[in-house]
């Protein structure tokens, strides 16, 4: 179906499906630390021969030095660049040799590598990635041409998509004194001149046993998991001077940000704005749980959420409403909503009509049939995720780099389950200020606008 | 190089691939609708999987995009519901159905919950069988796909794929975007949406999968009430397609930093006996992720693409051998002659080393396809609109490591023609010379 398919995409990394919130501890978990401190998640589901072995660092893009924005990206890209034991590329060749698919992937609170193969190839697997752990040996011409690749990178995701690109300075004016104000890409000018020095001193910190989590779904036993981990992971030696995770906060936000962004390549304007939202927390996740529902009720489904009945079926103001919200973060989230005009209506009237809407939704409250409903897709969703390997194992990585529990993780589909319509007007009227906000209106300039339209 | 022992005694030694765990059965209805089921009750739901052979491709040329639109509209009011009633009812049920439309099929996808079988079936049903297609519904739809389609003519990637397709199939719907146009999308009426479902939702070019926990007799008498009421026969299917272009390269001038790449000319068909040694070599060639020749010439060696990738595309009325990569304009001329060079390279053959790696990789990769209920749906239908055997699965990896250093090495040389080789680049590219 092609219905605002360009548009969608380019939100796709802020929009998080019902179906990926929910993940739920169940004895087809089995977990234990290393010696060293490193931690292992097994999870079991026998129904196809096949094993997802993943390690996640507790390190992101938030936790890179001043003016080296992009180190921990690129670190992940030189970490297939060989070791003492393998020569560049070898990693994933032999990865495919064994008829395996790997890959990797950073976001601000994370760095993970995984890799999808035959159970039987498991061991082979932990060989490798215990290897280089620790090992990594670079080549100064190798990363120089790798440099060029994260370059192209950038300008495929980013400086090639006006929506991403708008996206970045929301973001820098969101975050005024937190790390999540520079892109995980880093920006252009600091990438350019990132240097091997860089990125070894960032991997000799923070890559060690005591800051990973070892995490093996699949056709595989819990015990001879946990031999095998031992065997390649539990021998490496910790980082003993560990730093704490602390990053730079944000102050007290007292005055609210506005900006326009103007590109001749935008064909469908829109207005987006996000406040600073609280993230869940170990043993307090009470908040996220009544946010996440929140952008459920208001902007979840398009034809029976709050804002979709009301701008886009009852007034046809807009073509598409969302409202989004991760609380799986490590630091401070936002809560944000998004609004596409219709034909002939301006960013102005959108803007207006979504604030008088939210203020509508405040003072008339939940309904209580559409909150029934959403919970029971909540529930369902955590039948509909065993389905996922991958999306398990992926799940419990993103909680627990971010500081959760896995008690936390236990718990959370209770505490969705527990949200009252009463919890949610009171997450949104403390969320829902002005002060801590981002609006941006995503445009062409005006000329260029009136030959679209022709 | 240093390589570890023990990656190679394992390499060596644990040769045999996993072998999917999957059996299939073929199930017909009392109403006599054929189904693939793989029965899986460890989790308690069904992934339902229906695909219509013949897509947008049935249109004629200024009806382009109704068959898109009228998938888009199926679950926006069907029966006495409209469309807010309609999901909230789906989501009541926490079911999710998709519709999708391609040039050559459309297909409807569906999960639902074992405790929501029925209900969420009887919901189905009226969203194929009894579609109200409500004036309102459609130009509601309508305006989003137009708002997609504004939205295409200024990204980089999509104008390349679309001047790519023109250029390669002219006037054929292959030419087109499925989709359709804006003048097209704008002048469709409720009449041609209605006539679009009444020439793709038919019976006799329908292939279904299920996966999940669900028994045979259950699944026949499922269908029965799904789809026994849709029409027999539909819209004739289109000629085959002539592939028009010829060797070149075409800019298209676009304000970016980064240009956009696609290159390629006419395929192999799938049915071709020689199509398995040209998946190979396509493998070899630019398929194969981070160890095909072009990444590893193009990405690895001069860091001159984040990506860059070749794929064999079989339509059901003609096929062509594509490849796209991005790179900075300042560089596309170097890109250029790289890919250039490399597609005069893999004419000339690939070495036995190459072949056994493909070989392997293909063989222990084949398994991982089959990993979740959704996924196997889509592999099933796949297979029954492709004709294949329901065995096919046990036999395909003896179909790949049949393949010879010869056989690769013979089509080769029909399959990757530098001559034919067209370049379209949108962007600001430096170092390169239109043809036209």
């Amino acid at each position: 179906m092609r219905r605002l398919s360009r548009f969608l995409s380019s939100l796709a990394l802020i929009l998080a499906p019902l179906g990926a919130i929910a993940a739920s501890a169940d004895d087809t978990v089995t977990t234990y630390t290393l010696d060293n401190g490193m931690d292992v998640v097994v999870i079991e589901d026998p129904r196809a021969p096949v094993v997802v072995h993943m390690v996640w660092y507790k390190v992101g893009a938030a936790d890179e030095p001043p003016g080296a924005s992009g180190i921990a990206h690129y670190l992940e890209h030189l970490l297939f660049k060989g070791t003492d034991k393998l020569a560049p590329g070898e990693f994933s060749q032999v990865v495919a040799d064994n008829g395996g698919s790997d890959n990797a992937f950073t976001s601000q609170d994370y760095t993970a590598y995984f890799q999808r193969v035959a159970s039987n190839r498991l061991e082979l697997m932990m060989e490798m990635e215990s290897d280089r752990m620790r090992n990594l040996q670079l080549d100064g011409t190798d990363i120089l041409t790798e440099r060029q690749v994260v370059l192209e990178e950038r300008n495929q995701r980013t400086e090639s998509d006006p929506g991403a690109l708008f996206g970045e300075q929301r973001n820098a004016a969101q975050y005024q004194n937190h790390p999540y104000g520079t892109p995980i890409i880093g920006w252009k000018h600091e990438m350019a001149s990132l240097t091997l020095d860089d990125a070894l001193s960032f991997y000799r910190t923070y890559y060690a046993p005591n800051n990973a989590i070892l995490i093996v779904a699949g056709d595989v036993n819990p015990d001879e998991v946990h031999e095998l981990a031992k065997q390649y992971y539990g021998v490496l030696e910790p980082t003993a001077d560990l730093p704490d995770r602390v990053r730079p906060q944000e102050p007290p936000q007292l005055a609210e940000r506005r900006l326009v962004f103007e590109d001749p390549r935008v064909a469908q304007p829109y207005v987006i704005r996000t406040y600073l939202a609280p993230e869940r927390d170990p043993g307090a996740q009470e908040k996220a749980a009544a946010l996440t529902l929140l952008a459920e009720v208001l902007g979840g489904s398009s034809q029976t959420s709050e804002l979709g009945r009301r701008l886009q079926f009852e007034e046809q103001t807009a073509l598409y409403t969302s409202a989004f919200y991760s609380g799986t973060s490590y630091d401070t989230t936002t809560f944000g909503w998004i609004i596409v005009p219709a034909p002939g209506v301006t960013l102005q009237q959108a803007e207006d009509a979504m604030d008088r809407e939210i203020a509508a939704f405040l003072d008339r409250g939940v309904d209580a049939a559409q909150l029934e409903r959403i919970k029971m897709q909540l529930r369902a969703a955590q039948i509909y995720a065993l389905d996922s390997t991958q999306g398990r194992a992926r799940n419990y990585g993103v909680a627990l780099t971010s500081g959760l529990t896995l008690e936390d993780i236990a718990t959370w589909p209770d505490l969705l389950q527990a949200v009252t319509a009463e919890d949610i007007i009171a997450a949104a009227r403390e969320v829902f200020n002005r002060n801590a906000a981002v609006t941006g209106w995503l445009t062409a300039p005006e000329t260029v606008t009136e030959e679209a339209i022709q | 190089m240093i390589r570890f022992a023990f990656i190679l005694a394992a390499a060596v030694m644990v040769s045999l691939p996993a072998r999917a765990a999957v059996e299939i059965q073929e199930v017909t209805s009392p109403g006599g609708i054929t189904a693939w089921l793989v029965q899986e009750d460890s989790i308690p739901f069904t992934a339902l999987e229906i695909r219509f052979k013949g897509g947008a491709n049935v249109e004629a040329p200024d009806k382009r995009g109704a068959v898109n639109l009228m998938m888009a509209t199926l679950e926006e009011g069907a029966a006495d519901l409209n469309a807010q009633e309609f999901a909230a009812a789906r989501e009541a049920l926490a079911a999710s159905f998709g519709f999708e439309a391609w040039n050559d099929s459309v297909s409807i996808s569906a999960r639902f919950l074992s405790e929501n079988r029925d209900a969420a079936m009887a919901l189905l049903r009226t969203a194929i069988i009894d579609p109200t297609f409500e004036q309102s519904a459609i130009d509601r739809v309508r305006e989003q796909v137009l708002s997609g389609l504004r939205s295409d003519a200024t990204d980089p990637g999509t104008i390349a794929s679309k001047t790519m397709a023109r250029l390669a199939w002219g006037d054929h719907p292959y030419g087109s975007d499925a989709s359709g146009t804006i003048e097209t999308v704008t002048a469709l009426t409720r009449d041609d949406i209605v006539q679009a479902r009444r020439d793709v939702l038919v019976r006799d070019r329908m292939f279904v999968g299920a996966v999940g926990d669900i028994t045979p007799e259950e699944l026949g008498v499922l269908l029965d009430r799904l789809l026994s009421d849709l029409p027999e026969e539909g819209a004739p299917l289109p000629v085959e397609a002539q592939y028009q272009q010829g060797g070149g390269l075409t800019v298209v001038p676009f304000d970016t930093p980064q240009s956009v790449i696609v290159f390629g000319h006419d395929g192999i068909d799938r049915d071709d006996p020689e199509f398995f040694p040209a998946f190979v070599a396509n493998h070899i060639f630019g398929a194969g992720g981070f160890s095909s020749r072009l990444m590893t010439e193009v990405r690895e060696k001069r860091g001159l693409t984040y990506g860059i990738g070749t794929y064999l595309a079989t339509y059901d009325f003609g096929e062509a051998v594509m490849g796209q990569a991005s790179t900075e304009n300042a560089r596309v001329g170097e890109t250029v002659d790289v890919v250039r060079a490399e597609w005069a390279k893999i004419a000339q053959g690939v070495t036995a080393d190459e072949l056994e790696a493909a070989k392997t990789f293909l063989t222990g990769a084949y398994p991982l396809r089959f990993d979740g209920n959704g996924q196997i749906a889509g592999q099933l239908v796949g297979m029954q609109a492709q004709g294949l055997p329901i065995d096919y699965i046990d036999t395909r990896n003896d179909k790949v490591n049949a393949v010879t250093l010869d056989d690769v090495n013979q089509v080769v040389k029909r399959v990757y023609r530098p001559e034919d080789l067209h370049f379209v680049i949108v962007g600001q590219p430096v170092g390169v010379e239109p043809t036209n």
